[in-house]
This record gives structure tokens, sequence and C-alpha cells, in this order.
């Protein structure tokens, strides 16, 4: 075990110059009312972040986060918005010191801990030395495939993966039992209104 | 809609977006990619047919009735693929099994194309299934509502 030291690479500026833009872009969405420009904002910082994940050299996360972070999400969200108002309702600011405090003290303990992380791509970190280690030594001989990531995703990890199939069938039909009510009434197209005098004129009967 | 530009670019997109989609698909063993990622490539083909041409065509292309469906065999051929690995006697998602005799783990390849197959077309249709919903719920809204 050699003791790792980072290279200094002038990666590190656009790694800077992503971050901060990442950044500036969160705090114009906290204090856009706009319901459509937030929309847009949040497409913008997930393509951000998967520029900041290809740099990192996470090129999978980087496209997943490109489609369906900068892509399918803003498209749900702007029709989402079309369901509500185009504004965000004004709020009277109010002060909360204990609220205030408990996010400072949460953020200087998270600043403390970044101290003991272990250096970016740290061979001997935990995260790289243990499972990983060691699917990175099978995988060659195990699986022929030259994609590692696919390997751990659909053979390594397979199970987990049914999992989270799983989850996204699940989202699709909680959806549909809570927008598609058009199923629930025998598939026909009714309007709300058109129910009610149903509902209505069956009393009066 | 009667934009002739968006019309005609639209179409022109339509087919190689669908192409990326399957490349994303089968490439995923070999570069970045993969179901997940390719499930919403071909969601994103569908969703800008229905951007352009609203959404009642779209919904003649691609029911509503077969997403459903489609929905339940992407999830079912996952599953599906580890139940025929315990058929052929080995444990649940363990693809060696459907190339017992291979020198070089082909079972393994197999089973991963299988897999993703059903991840692909389960999150396309998903995803679809969700767009369908929040979109179908709002008449379609006019030009100087934005």
């Amino acid at each position: 075990m050699t003791e790792f030291e980072t290279v200094f690479s002038p990666i590190i500026f656009l790694d800077l110059a992503l971050l901060t833009m990442l950044f500036l872009v969160a705090i114009a969405m906290l204090r856009s009312r706009h319901l459509f420009g937030v929309v847009m904002l949040s497409g913008i910082y997930s393509l951000l972040s998967a520029a900041f994940f290809v740099s990192l050299d996470a090129v999978d996360v980087a496209f997943t986060e490109a489609a369906v972070g900068a892509g399918i999400s803003t498209v749900l969200m702007l029709s989402g918005m079309l369901l509500t108002a185009r504004r965000e309702k004004p709020k009277t600011p109010g002060r909360a010191p204990v609220a205030l405090l408990a996010v400072l003290a949460t953020g200087a303990a998270l600043f403390y801990a970044t101290i003991d992380m272990p250096a970016f791509g740290d061979p001997n970190s935990p995260a790289n030395s243990a499972v990983g280690q060691d699917y990175v030594d099978r995988a060659a001989g195990e699986i022929p495939m030259p994609n590692i990531v696919t390997s751990i995703l659909a053979s390594y990890r397979g199970f987990d993966t049914m999992g989270e199939v799983m989850v996204i069938f699940t989202a699709g039909v909680a959806v549909m039992l809570l927008l598609g009510v058009g199923s629930m009434r025998g598939g026909r197209r009714v309007s709300d209104i058109e129910a009610d005098d149903a509902a209505d004129n069956g009393k009066a009967e | 809609m009667d934009h002739l530009i968006l019309r005609v670019t639209t179409k022109l997109m339509f087919a190689p977006i669908i192409l990326f989609g399957f490349y994303v698909q089968f490439h995923g063993d070999f570069g970045p990619g993969g179901g997940f990622q390719a499930g919403v490539i071909f969601a994103v083909a569908f969703i800008l047919h229905a951007f352009c041409f609203g959404l009642e065509e779209t919904k003649k292309v691609l029911p509503q009735k077969a997403l459903t469906v489609l929905m339940v065999i992407g999830f079912l051929f996952y599953a599906g693929t580890g139940v025929v690995t315990m058929l052929l006697g080995a444990n649940f998602l363990a693809y060696d099994a459907l190339v017992p005799n291979s020198t070089h783990h082909a079972g393994q390849h197999y089973g991963i194309i299988l897999v993703e197959w059903g991840v692909g077309v389960a999150v396309a249709a998903t995803m679809l299934t969700i767009f369908y919903h929040f979109t179908g719920r709002e008449p379609d809204i006019d030009q100087e509502d934005w």
C-alpha cells in the first residue's frame, strides 16, 4: 500500500468553473418566482452536473443525468406546471433563528467531515479497495463485456436493478391511479360536471 | 399545429432519435448506455411527436392501452429471464445457465442483453405513461399563454 498523492492538473479549473455555475444556477432557482424559468433552470442544472460527471470520468452516470435529469424531468415538470399556477405565491420573509442555527451547524459539520474524506481517485479508499476492487479483478474473467459498469449493474447486481425497474413501474402505476380517473369510470371520457349531474340525477330518482 | 418548419424538423428527427435509442440500448455492453437511458430516448421521440402534432395524434400512434401492456411486459421480461435461469437449474438471474457449455461465459452476455431489453421497454412505456397522464389533463394552451 503506497500513499496516494493527488496530482495537480489543469482540469481542476474546469471543475471549479462547473461547480461555480451549479452554485449560481441553484441560487437563481431559489430566488425566481417564475415557475417556467425555474423548470428551465433545473434542466440547466442537470446538464451542468452531467458535464461535471464527465469530468469525474463517470460517463454512464453523466449519460443518465443528461437523459433523465435534463431531458425527461424537464418535460414532466413542464407538463406538471400546466396543471398549476405559472407563478409561485410571494412569501412573507420571516426570521427563523432556530432553523438558521440548525442549518449552519449541519453545514459546518459536513465541511468538517470532508477533511477526513479520501482524495479523489485514491485507490486505497474504502470505496475502491474492498468490493469495487473485487469486481474489477473478477469482471474481466467472468463476464465477456468491456463495459464493467454494465457488468456490475446487470449481472453482479442484477437483483438490485430489477428492484429499480420495479420502482419505475410502481411510479407509472401510481400516476395512472392518481391522474387517470377515466379508466376507473369504465374507460369512458367523462368531464367532472357531467359526472356530478349524473350523480344528482341518480339521487333524485 | 401548422408550423411547417417544426413539422418537417420533427419528421426528420423522429427516426434518427429511435435509431439512437437502439444504439444506446444494444451498445450499452461496450460503452456508456443501457436500458434506462435508451428507454428515456425512445420516450423522448414520442414526446417530440406529441409536442408538434398534439397529444391526440400521438395517442393514435401509440395508445395508452399498449403502453400499459408494454410496462408489464418490460418488467416481466426482466423477471422472466431470472425464472428461466432458475428453470435451467441455476440461481435467479445467474445467466451462465443460459449457455452452460460456453468457454467464455457467453450466457452472461445473452442474459444481460435480455435483461437490458426488459429495462428499456419498461422505462420507455412508464415515462410515456406519466407524460400522457400529466399532459392529457388539460386542453392545449395558447401560443400567447407562455
